[in-house]
């Protein structure tokens, strides 16, 4: 005779199935990434992700938020605003409260902006915006919004420490600013403008040039006339092939300036830039590598699980990102994003570069710069090119601040 | 004054003989097959790639005939064992399949070289200021790059008019079935003329990797203004496509230090347009920031007032 099992192993049954059905969405915190993984820009979105592997791993291992672990999706957006929205559309239906983007200000615009309006309608379900890069000052000022938390320092902050050194630089007599001829290229530009006239009065701005952006393949035209104007200087905020290609052609041209850069400590740029930047090369950052005398544990522990020559710990302000986040929840006490927005308003925190704390008025992250220049004197290189970033001087957090023009909406109760 | 404009006439004419030794392969087989071959950009790419990897191994002189080799070889299996079948499929059947060829390529590149720019450096044994000029020195590769462009025009003009092969590939272009009755084997032909098409690109991609960026993308960024020049010289036409590579490397090199706008002209004539009116923003644009998007401009110019190019024979 065959017996029938038991129903203490039909219970068991019911109970192993039912946790395959509802195990994972039972408790989770989940996080969107909305960032390129294909097409030019890709890369660096490829990197970033990485970053979020590293962190959300590392969280997760230790217990997660208030005990819930967390998630993570990657959506592929190509730079692109439209595709950005529809990216967004996607992970607020498969239930993102934390959206994370870095890539592009135009896309930081459109996403802040449709954040905006979801939490509006969606009273209980809002979600958060963490933005790590985009650094139209704007987003922080006249379009600024209670949802939108910015971890890496504006365009203005870098302009200030950029200006601050040049100040303390008697040998820079003549500037040229060369910029792409879009949003953030004009900001760099009418920024420097503005700054170098308060501080450096007697510096004189021998050119200010737009150029379209990532069009031209030959730079010596432009070179021509920077080596015409006399410049010793040059600022600029190209990124990717912009800079390099720019950078390329100066050297070709026996170009001699020293060239105050935003991306010089970019994923790719010190490969492409390489042996020729040795001391001539200057970049304002929140983070390299030898920023620290010791490597940071983070760092680290991101060089041993990446190892490929380019995975390069280029965003250490996740690491802060994901340190605020979980400082936010514990504070709360709820995974909630209301109250873990409210926990991040004034949140104060000492990083392994130094203090740092989230603005309550603006959601703009104060964290300490760095002007740093490429050098083949340094103790840790980046991208095994046998040259890395040696600091010139270091601001404080609260000595990157600026006034803002936000007026901050913030949700009731 | 003058060092600017001696300086600009010499990066013109420089950028413009790289424009040239992208476009002269692509004309070519334009000229013979009547293939608008999208994937050409993606030879001028394989030539940078090969080059910097053989170069690493074996130096750069081995390295500037291999690379090509190899890519004409390349070529030549596209044609043989591609493009043949699919030419039976008509020209759209051709041009997607050289589009799906190019994206190909690119993926390829990627897989192998990963998707940043690879560190592709002047040889050392080219590295070094040729002459100097104005006190500034002007470097020996782009010399180097000259002669071979100019060279390479040379032994196109020369092996098309003046030889018995070009004499056949001429005859071919124009009466294939006549030619291949005479006992010359026409799809020879054709895999040989995209052969050397392919390794001319190749050898172009060669100067172009360290004289440019050598990327994944890079294909892509050249691709366009590859095409303005041969519609603009006339599809087909080596000739035309000399003059067209030139005329847009000079004149978008000048374009650049022209500061001026559409502003400072209306001044002249003393029409002042007011600075919150919406046409201001428009008029203020100095041609310098308009200098990469003129070529494109000359493109459209070209195809209204004459579709078949400078030097073309038949219309575009």
């Amino acid at each position: 005779m065959r017996k029938s099992p038991q129903p203490a192993a039909w219970a068991a049954i019911a109970c192993f199935v039912a946790t395959i059905f509802a195990g994972p969405s039972a408790a989770e915190v989940k996080l969107a990434f909305i960032d390129p993984l294909s097409g030019g820009a890709a890369s660096a979105g490829i990197n970033a992700q990485k970053h979020f592997t590293y962190e959300i791993d590392k969280i997760n291992a230790a217990g997660g938020l208030n005990g819930e672990k967390l998630s993570i999706v990657f959506y592929d957006n190509k730079v692109d605003p439209q595709e950005s929205l529809i990216a967004l559309k996607k992970a607020l239906d498969d239930g993102a409260r934390y959206i994370f983007q870095g890539n592009g200000s135009a896309v930081a615009l459109a996403i802040s902006d449709a954040v905006l309006k979801y939490n509006e309608r969606n009273p209980g379900k809002e979600v958060l915006y963490f933005n790590y890069a985009a650094v139209d000052p704007a987003l922080t000022n006249a379009k600024c919004n209670f949802w939108h938390f910015r971890f890496d320092s504006d365009a203005d902050m870098k302009m200030t420490a950029l200006v601050n050194f040049i100040a303390t630089q008697p040998q820079v007599k003549k500037v040229y600013l060369i910029n792409q001829d879009y949003s953030f290229g004009k900001a760099v530009a009418s920024a420097a403008r503005r700054m170098l006239a308060d501080k450096r009065p007697d510096v004189e701005i021998v050119g200010d040039e737009l150029h379209p952006l990532q069009k031209v393949q030959d730079f010596s035209p432009y070179v021509a006339k920077i080596k015409a104007s006399g410049a010793d200087t040059v600022i600029t905020g190209n990124w990717s092939n912009d800079m390099y290609l720019l950078f390329k052609a100066g050297k070709d041209a026996g170009l001699k300036v020293t060239w105050y850069t935003y991306y010089a400590d970019a994923l790719g740029a010190p490969t492409a830039i390489g042996r020729d930047g040795n001391g001539v090369v200057k970049v304002v950052t929140s983070f390299h590598g030898n920023a620290l005398p010791e490597p940071d544990p983070d760092v680290a522990a991101f060089r041993k699980r990446f190892t490929d020559k380019l995975d390069e710990f280029n965003y250490y302000r996740l690491n802060t990102a994901f340190m605020m986040l979980t400082a936010a929840a514990a504070k709360a006490k709820s995974n909630d994003p209301v109250k873990i927005a409210r926990a991040l308003e004034g949140m104060k925190l000492t990083t392994s570069v130094g203090d740092v704390e989230m603005r309550a008025d603006n959601h703009q992250l104060l964290q300490p710069l760095y002007v740093a220049t490429f050098s083949d004197n340094v103790k840790f290189d980046v991208e095994k090119t046998g040259l890395g970033f040696k600091t010139d001087v270091k601001v404080t957090a609260k000595d990157t601040a600026m006034p803002t023009t936000c007026q901050m909406q913030r949700p009731n109760g | 004054m003058l060092e600017i404009i001696t300086f600009s006439l010499l990066n013109g004419v420089v950028y413009g003989l790289l424009l040239f030794m992208v476009s002269s392969g692509l004309t070519l087989i334009f000229s013979l097959m009547g293939v608008l071959n999208f994937a050409h950009a993606s030879m001028f790419m394989l030539g940078a790639y090969f080059s910097y990897q053989i170069g690493t191994w074996i130096g750069f002189w081995p390295a500037l005939v291999i690379a090509p080799l190899l890519v004409g070889a390349i070529g030549a299996a596209v044609e043989r064992y591609g493009l043949r079948h699919v030419h039976k499929q008509g020209h759209v059947a051709e041009i997607l399949f050289t589009f799906g060829l190019a994206y190909l390529v690119a993926e390829s590149v990627i897989m192998i070289w990963g998707r940043n720019p690879i560190e592709n450096r002047v040889p050392a044994v080219i590295d070094f200021p040729a002459f100097l000029l104005f006190g500034t020195s002007y470097p020996a590769y782009k010399v180097l790059m000259m002669a071979i462009s100019v060279g390479m025009f040379a032994f196109l003009y020369l092996a098309f008019r003046r030889t018995r092969l070009g004499l056949i590939i001429r005859a071919a272009l124009t009466h294939p079935e006549m030619v291949g009755a005479l006992g010359h084997d026409v799809p020879r032909i054709f895999v040989l003329v995209f052969a050397i098409g392919s390794a001319l690109a190749g050898l172009a991609g060669v100067i172009g990797g360290f004289a440019l960026l050598t990327e994944p993308s890079m294909a892509a960024a050249l691709g366009p203004i590859v095409f303005v020049v041969v519609v603009v010289g006339g599809l087909g036409s080596i000739t035309g496509a000399f003059i067209a590579s030139m005329l847009i490397g000079i004149i978008q090199t000048f374009a650049v230090s022209l500061d001026y706008s559409l502003l400072d002209l209306l001044r002249v004539f003393h029409v002042v347009v007011s600075s919150d009116s919406a046409f201001h923003e428009v008029a203020a644009v100095k041609i310098a920031q308009a200098a990469p998007l003129i070529p494109y401009l000359l493109l459209v110019v070209i195809l209204i007032f004459r579709p078949r190019g400078l030097l073309g024979r038949r219309d575009a």
